[in-house]
């Protein structure tokens, strides 16, 4: 009869872990909601004052007490895509190339090398890229650049700027996105690859037309982790993006983020519109955020919902 | 009716474009070595010229003169690290075994993982801003080493979860069974068998999270601030290495920029070193 | 509270009674989710022999035991209906001491589980949980049930060597010195030696002769010979339900059962 009796302390033990363990995990709920609120009640003053407007105004005027976020979210969304596009083609290519083309030996070096990008901390980033890659871009590429046509590339080469930001940012996330671009063409199945070889394929096409559709939705993910770190990168953009509030059509105009006004402006932020403004600015950061996390998690339930097929 | 047999395309052009693809695969991993050969230059070559014992044993120097040293921020970065560390670590550790033990299919899991991997994609500065707004304004606009060491904290939780649950789900369910069919209860099973299963990858994950806030400036700005003074304790504004780089660095005086460079490569050094070690164990552990 | 199990006539086609079980099964069944595994089985284990629970793979065989410890219940969806009595007391009442119902029901699986510690912390890790022992009594304890399950003389110098770096069929009986460390009156062996080559097969199956002096085993086995060779009962299992049960002498020379003679004689499975 002895296993009737429910008088084990074990049991109990075993109970009281495991409410220790959802009191930890409900805890990160628990932050989640908390800094959503936070950020909201914080921001409530200028989201009450500003109302959508806030959004759309471009004015950023301590004296008149005016503020939008206009040029912070552009500043964003261009510094970001700037890197995504360079950032792109060129870890696809490294991924290939540690994938297909270079033999094992030069292969774990350059991998190695690739990440250990990843370990430089943003920081560090910033001041190589305000004391010695803003110089050289002002030297060398922008007069450069300056001859293609467009607005683009037009106005004062000053080095800092939109254009060297999403460089930078581009360099910063090329290691996570090769990352994420090698284990998706290590997955392509040798069968498909190798069959396609046999037919007379070059690796180019081999990869063109079997590595990549093969993983297509892992690539779209790995863009969107690229997505979500470049979009709130603080330290290396406030060194080199030039902090003006103002939407310039060239790229070689400075900018903001919404991260480097927070990071200058915030704790110098004397008046509390001010303040709430620059908390309302992370509030949009924390939207973009969240929006970017739902369509990757998203994203990546359908991918494994077709994987377990 | 054209002869099917003379309609093939050109291999000149194919072979043409995969050796175009080819060379561009090869400059662009020669970009990526170029830039971080570039900027471990820079550093070591900036940054060598404080290194000395005394400079990680001397309070900071005055503006425009004198070398100084970083004893004050280092201390404080330790500090405020291991408070962190205290802090996320078992939240996280235990967050990740509710997920992989307890959690595998329910709703409520299934919002924690997402609110793990939000944690994860948060800027640091949302967090520094949250810290911010719950612990310094609490303290009415109190700027403290322990509002740092929280943010730290914030950003470290999410990543030993994460780590947590994948080396725990690695651990093959009949170890689970053969532990619990012999009458270990759950929480001895786990603690006792499953990390010790799991020991190297939870440590990953721990090293990963510790590597993650050591180089983090942004969510210290509005928490800890800096401090020219010795972190006594860390209720005050707390010196720490990367806001004092931050200063230094854009700061007008020679002999401050100098500072700041030979912190930064301090920091570096470290990270690298740590990023290496981290390779290394995930390494032996796929072995 | 003291059920009375009335002996079972083994519904199907079965000539024995078994007396005094140790363990009686009635109107078990079992679902994983929405699909049921075993229908309405009744099943009496006798004390001190070893009983083989034979049948194609996916007939029942490991969930009928996974039954016995309450080992499934670790898994969402898998639930179990019925009564499994030992002691006059229905093991599957929500008031049962799993704990304690572990310790007196061993269990060891298909691939040997060494934990990731040494030799001799394997079988005295649960030993300490459970009996509070002076270090001497230990080591005593570890000694005798490595002893027990003959492994004593091949790992006397190795005590803290990591069990995983023993051999295959070594593994597989420190997992029976670790379990027979707790005193169990009852083991369960789901497929034990399907992992292992045939040498050390023979030394686990002599260790389960010389085992049955002291307590009772319930093998599965997906190995009619080694049902043979080894056990005093046979219950073969198809499709969830016990088509027979009987004597493994008489079973296995005169099946009663059209399915389990097509099944004994390799006609299917």
């Amino acid at each position: 009869m002895s296993f009737l009796t429910r008088s084990s302390t074990h049991r109990q033990a075993d109970r009281i872990f495991r409410w220790i363990t959802i009191v930890c995990a409900a805890s990160t709920l628990l932050l989640v909601g908390a800094i959503l609120w936070n950020l909201m009640s914080n921001a409530w003053p200028s989201i009450s004052r500003f109302g959508f407007g806030f959004i759309t105004s471009t004015q950023w005027n301590p004296v008149k007490s005016e503020y939008g976020a206009a040029s912070s979210i552009y500043g964003t969304l261009v510094s970001t895509a700037i890197a995504l596009l360079l950032a792109l083609p060129i870890s696809l290519a490294i991924a290939l190339f540690l994938t297909s083309y270079a033999p094992p030996w030069i292969a774990r070096i350059v991998g190695t090398c690739v990440e250990l990008l990843a370990a430089i901390p943003s920081i560090i980033y910033g001041m190589w890229g305000l004391f010695v890659f803003a110089p050289f871009m002002q030297k060398t590429l922008q007069p450069w650049l300056a001859n293609l046509p467009g607005p683009l590339f037009s106005g004062a080469a000053l080095g800092v700027g939109m254009l060297t930001s999403g460089i930078i940012l581009a360099l910063m996330i090329l290691p996570f996105l090769t990352a994420v671009m090698r284990d998706v063409f290590a997955m392509t199945p040798p069968v498909l690859t190798e069959s396609a070889a046999g037919m007379g394929s070059t690796s180019w096409e081999v990869t063109w037309h079997i590595s990549i559709p093969h993983g297509l939705r892992g690539l779209v993910g790995a863009t969107f982790l690229g997505l979500g770190r470049a979009i709130g990168e603080t330290m290396a953009v406030t060194f080199v993006i030039g902090n003006s509030h103002r939407i310039a059509g060239s790229l070689f105009a400075p900018g903001n983020t919404i991260a480097s006004t927070l990071a200058n402006e915030f704790n110098e932020a004397d008046s509390p519109l001010l303040e709430a403004a620059l908390i309302e600015l992370g509030l949009i950061l924390f939207a973009i955020t969240l929006i970017i996390q739902i369509l990757a998690q998203l994203w990546l339930r359908s991918l494994q919902k077709q994987q377990a097929r | 009716m054209t002869d099917l047999r003379l309609s093939y395309r050109s291999s000149a052009t194919r072979k043409a474009m995969d050796v175009f693809v080819r060379a561009f695969s090869i400059a662009s991993a020669a970009i990526g070595i170029f830039f971080l050969l570039w900027i471990l230059w820079v550093v070591l070559k900036k940054g060598h010229t404080v290194l000395a014992w005394s400079f990680f044993t001397s309070a900071p120097p005055s503006p425009g003169e004198g070398t100084g040293g970083i004893r004050y921020a280092l201390v404080g970065t330790l500090k405020m690290t291991g408070l962190a560390f205290l802090m996320g670590v078992p939240v996280g550790l235990l967050t990740g075994v509710y997920l992989a033990e307890f959690g595998r299919h329910s709703w409520f899991a299934a919002g924690v993982r997402f609110c793990v991997n939000l944690l994860m994609g948060i800027p640091s500065i949302l967090v520094g801003l949250f810290a911010y707004t719950l612990i310094v304004l609490a303290t009415p606009r109190h700027y403290s080493g322990q509002a740092g060491a929280f943010a730290l904290a914030i950003i470290m939780l999410p990543t030993v979860a994460r780590t947590t649950e994948d080396m725990l789900l690695l651990v093959p369910d009949t170890l689970r069974e053969s532990a619990l069919a012999l009458g270990i209860p759950r929480w001895r099973t786990i603690t006792g068998i499953l990390f010790r299963a799991a020991r190297k990858g939870l440590l990953t994950g721990v090293l990963l999270s510790v590597s993650r806030v050591s180089g983090e400036t942004a969510p210290l700005l509005f928490t800890a601030l800096n401090n020219n003074f010795y972190p006594r304790d860390l209720s005050q504004p707390t010196a720490n290495l990367t806001v004092t780089i931050y200063n230094y660095a854009m700061s007008p005086y020679d002999n401050w920029q100098r500072v700041a460079w030979g912190a930064a490569l301090v920091i570096m050094a470290f990270l690298l070193g740590l990023t290496v070690l981290l390779r290394t164990l995930l390494k032996e552990r796929n072995r | 509270m003291n059920l009375k199990i009335e002996p079972t006539p083994h519904r199907t086609v079965s000539e024995v009674v078994i007396d005094d079980p140790v363990i009686s099964a009635r109107k078990l069944n079992f679902w994983y989710g929405g699909s049921q595994a075993l229908f309405d089985n009744d099943l009496d284990v006798a004390p001190l022999k070893v009983t083989a629970i034979i049948g194609p793979s996916g007939c029942g065989k490991s969930t009928h035991i996974r039954v016995y410890n309450r080992i499934f219940e670790q898994y969402r969806g898998q639930r179990a209906g019925g009564q499994v009595v030992m002691d006059g007391a229905d093991l599957l009442s929500p008031g049962t001491d799993i704990i304690a119902l572990r310790r007196r029901i061993g269990m060891i699986f298909q691939k040997p589980t060494p934990f990731p510690m040494s030799i001799f912390e394997n079988v005295a890790y649960g030993v300490r949980l459970h009996f509070s022992f002076t270090r001497k009594q230990l080591e005593q304890k570890v000694e005798e049930s490595l002893r027990a399950a003959a492994l004593w003389d091949e790992v006397k110098d190795l005590l803290h060597k990591p069990g995983t770096a023993l051999s295959g069929g070594q593994q597989q009986r420190l997992c029976i010195a670790r379990a027979l460390a707790m005193s169990p009156e009852v083991l369960l062996m789901d497929e034990p030696t399907s992992a292992i080559d045939p040498v050390a097969t023979a030394r686990i199956e002599e260790l389960m002769l010389e085992l049955k002096q002291r307590l009772t085993i319930v093998i599965v086995t997906h190995n009619m010979q080694q049902a043979a060779r080894i056990s005093d009962y046979t219950a073969f299992f198809y499709q969830g339900r016990i088509i027979e049960f009987g004597a493994t002498a008489r079973m296995f020379t005169n099946p009663s059962h059209p399915r389990t003679e097509e099944y004994i004689t390799g006609r299917f499975g």
